[in-house]
């Protein structure tokens, strides 16, 4: 039996392990991608105390901090949560379980999908939703993101280090990412930006994407030969884990937690993108100072001791 | 422990092996391919004597990733007899990759 068992492995649940750890809480990290979605981005610009560093980086630093201070972190699915009795079963995909008194969900979000014809057909042959990982696969070659915010720009800006040309394709009428991926976009001449318009269906020859459909005209047609659809529209929120376990959701689907980082049933905990927290402005720098109020709150659950430095807990 | 593959080596240690081989195609520059890492390992020992495993690095494999077609990392292929049997695309859990290596293990061709 554990104290508390965090359930994914991105900044907010890994910034819950550090202050778990510092509480003294017997604990270990389950996840499926260590360092979570900010591992895909290429350049993090924002996080404080790094001028720049690769979103993959930044992740490894922040499981190495935690394996360091003497936590596991298995790499596998949880499949289902039971909570009974005041005590929390994770199942996990190998049929594992593991039991808690207090858990802290920090799942985060998975990538939204366009659900357009040959999407799921040329995934790997041309769609991918990983600029990080695929872009070295495309040199010379002509490529579109779909999708306006920062990941979608920022995606765009490394492609163009490979491809001979980079579409972004967006639904809304003006890109919405920081200004200072916009600033540097405008001055790559491989970019170009198409606004108010959507794919429709991705075509290919069988072995490989070639063209897309577009549901708006771009320069008298429909039609844009291409050879790489990289997908960047967001992420919707994993909540399948929380939802048999009557976790309260907001009509976007995202989990509803206070201040303090707390959910409807006691003991239970959640922070970080699929949260009502996360939603405000979904940054690993957020992501983490909510993973680190679930650990104070979980760390007064447990204890009945007020955790240093929380406010407003007696 | 899984075996580190080139393009020199791939026609020996993959086309001609004599067990059904999961070849993963990786990079040094992918968070998703680090992510299964530790997983490709397990399955290299929990396999072994019935499927072999390999790595092989995109970047230093590069004909033999472009003559597979390979646009998307991590890509898992099983080959059998010389041939791709299986293609699995991004990164999945443990389960799932093992669901895949049974069809083919369990299968007479």
């Amino acid at each position: 039996m554990y104290d508390l068992v965090i359930i994914g492995a991105g900044p907010a649940g890994l910034t819950a392990s550090i202050y778990a750890s510092r509480y003294h809480l017997a604990h270990l990290v389950i996840g499926i991608q260590p360092g979570g979605t900010i591992a895909h981005a290429t350049r993090v610009e924002n996080f404080p105390g790094f001028k720049v560093i690769s979103g993959k980086e930044l992740g490894a630093k922040m499981v190495e901090q935690v394996k360091s201070l003497g936590t596991e972190v298995l790499l596998k699915a949880a499949g289902r949560i039971e909570n009974k009795n005041s005590v929390f079963t994770l199942l996990t995909e190998d049929s594992q379980n593991y039991e808690s008194q207090a858990l802290i969900v920090a799942t985060g979000t998975e990538r939204r999908e366009l659900n357009i014809p040959g999407e799921h057909e040329y995934l790997g042959k041309g769609v991918s939703c990983c600029t990080a990982c695929d872009a070295a696969f495309f040199k010379e070659k002509t490529v579109v993101v779909i999708g306006g915010s920062d990941a979608a720009v920022s995606g765009a800006i490394h492609l163009s280090q490979f491809a001979q040309k980079v579409y972004i394709i967006y639904r809304g009428e003006a890109l919405r990412a920081e200004p200072a991926w916009l600033e540097a976009a405008e001055k790559e001449s491989k970019i170009e930006v198409i606004l108010k318009t959507n794919l429709k269906e991705i075509k290919g020859n069988g072995s490989k994407v070639t063209r897309v459909i577009l549901d708006s005209p771009y320069k008298g047609s429909d039609l844009l030969s291409l050879d790489g659809v990289f997908i960047e529209c967001g992420g919707v929120p994993g909540t399948s884990l929380l939802i048999p376990l009557g976790t309260e959701l907001d009509k976007d689907g995202f989990i509803r937690v206070n201040e303090f980082m707390e959910t409807n049933v006691p003991g239970l905990f959640a922070a970080g993108d699929f949260t009502t927290a996360g939603k405000v402005l979904q940054q690993v720098i957020t992501a983490c100072a909510q993973g680190a109020t679930a650990a104070a709150s979980a760390y007064k659950f447990l204890k009945g001791q007020k955790a240093p430095k929380i406010l407003g807990l007696d | 422990m899984e075996l580190t593959l080139t393009d020199q080596s791939f026609e020996t240690e993959v086309l001609k092996s004599n067990l059904p081989i999961l070849v993963d195609f990786w990079a040094t520059w992918c968070a998703p391919c680090r992510a299964i890492s530790p997983i490709i390992e397990e399955l290299a020992e929990d396999y072994k004597g019935k499927l072999a495993v390999g790595k092989l690095n995109v970047d230093e494999g590069s004909r033999t990733a472009a003559k597979y077609n390979i646009m998307s990392i991590p890509t898992l292929l099983i080959f059998k007899k010389g041939k791709v049997v299986k293609t699995i695309i991004g990164a999945q859990g443990k389960e799932r990759i093992k669901q895949q290596i049974e069809e083919i293990l369990g299968s007479s061709d």
